[in-house]
């Protein structure tokens, strides 16, 4: 982040209801895929920073909103960069499989939002403006992939 | 529904013209006007004019573009190119939407969390298809279906599947990638066991500007 380009870039925080705990067999089908995903998913283009552990490999240990509850927080260059990543690589059997070991939530589970280029979101504020879609919906504050908003104008 | 759509689809009711655009969408790109004109067998100013036709209805967009390849004065005058137009026709008489009930019947599976049972249904629903139908061969059923399937070039990786140009649930595929592509995708599994074939062919294989659904090559062949 040494040299942080001017605008902004759009910050993401999902969170997933586990059904078993990681190391139950039944949660066998996403654990081998979360490297394979996460390094695809810094190859992408528009991958700018994920959120990973003090071991420095992912984000499962960190569960700063429950213990059966995933977190996934990254940024990237714009929306189309993030959309392209979630849907238009192997990131869709993923989700297409999501149920087989996450159980449903109530309300959205997804908040995006535009950060200056260069910083990166604290996971209080990922959560606050997951907050903010869930009793708001989506706004420029805080918006999903299917309804979302440009970035702010630069001053 | 708007009346543009509907102008769209009488625009096709001419035979000559409807050849030509077929012509240009199995090209799966560009055209020019003397290409398509050989290739229905007739005169370059017919094939012209009714190349424009399409394109005014917003069927065809048009660019044009120098086939040799060279540049500046000399050059020549650019070709007008055709390829099929992004937009997308649904014309019910009378009126009906069922692009909106589709994206709210979505949300409401998403918000039950109950993709598994569309899955099963889309599974189901592959095979009642399959079997209702008089197709001789699978790429026939898949084209009745409004596919466009097209055999991967042997220079590609997946050489020798079967891709599929069209994706038939384009506008609910864009809002609802996991739920639209993963229906899309039981469907394809369905017709493929109903014909006697193993329905893990088909399987996701992403990419922009097509179906994400691919079917890789059987084995027996």
């Amino acid at each position: 982040m040494s040299d942080p380009r001017p605008g902004h870039q759009l910050a993401q925080l999902n969170i997933a209801l586990l059904k078993a705990p990681l190391s139950d067999p039944s949660m066998e089908g996403f654990t081998s895929q979360l490297e394979p995903i996460n390094r695809m998913a810094e190859k992408s283009p528009g991958f700018v920073w994920r959120l990973i552990d003090d071991e420095g490999e992912n984000a499962t240990d960190l569960r700063p909103f429950g213990e059966e509850y995933l977190v996934n927080c990254s940024v990237w260059e714009d929306l189309e960069s993030l959309w392209d990543f979630t849907y238009r690589t192997d990131h869709l059997e993923l989700l297409r499989g999501r149920r087989q070991w996450f159980d449903r939530m109530d309300g959205p589970h997804l908040a995006l939002w535009w950060i200056p280029s260069g910083t990166i979101p604290s996971v209080e504020e990922a959560g606050r403006r997951l907050d903010l879609v869930r009793e708001h919906g989506p706004s420029p504050e805080a918006f999903t992939l299917r309804t979302h908003f440009p970035p702010p104008s630069t001053p | 529904m708007d009346d543009s759509s509907i102008d769209a689809a009488g625009t096709l009711a001419d035979p000559l013209r409807r050849r030509l655009y077929d012509f240009v969408v199995e090209s799966g790109g560009e055209v020019g006007r003397a290409e398509a004109a050989r290739a229905l067998g007739i005169q370059r100013t017919l094939a012209a004019h009714h190349l424009d036709r399409l394109a005014e209805a917003g069927l065809l967009e048009t660019a044009h573009r120098r086939l040799n390849g060279r540049e500046g004065p000399g050059a020549g005058r650019p070709a007008k190119l055709y390829r099929r137009a992004d937009r997308e026709l649904s014309v019910h008489l009378p009126p009906r939407d069922y692009g909106l009930a589709a994206r709210v019947l979505a949300e409401a599976v998403e918000r039950h969390g109950a993709e598994e049972a569309l899955h099963a249904a889309a599974r189901e629903e592959g095979r009642r298809i399959a079997r209702g139908s008089a197709a001789e061969s699978l790429e026939g059923l898949l084209r009745e279906r409004g596919y466009e399937p097209e055999e991967v070039p042997g220079a590609e990786p997946a050489a020798g599947c079967l891709r599929l140009r069209n994706c038939p649930f384009h506008t609910l595929a864009r809002d609802f990638p996991p739920l639209a592509c993963g229906l899309n995708l039981e469907l394809v599994r369905g017709m493929l066991e109903a014909a006697g074939e193993d329905g893990g062919r088909a399987r996701l294989d992403p990419a922009a500007g097509r179906c994400c659904v691919v079917i890789s090559k059987n084995k027996k062949d």
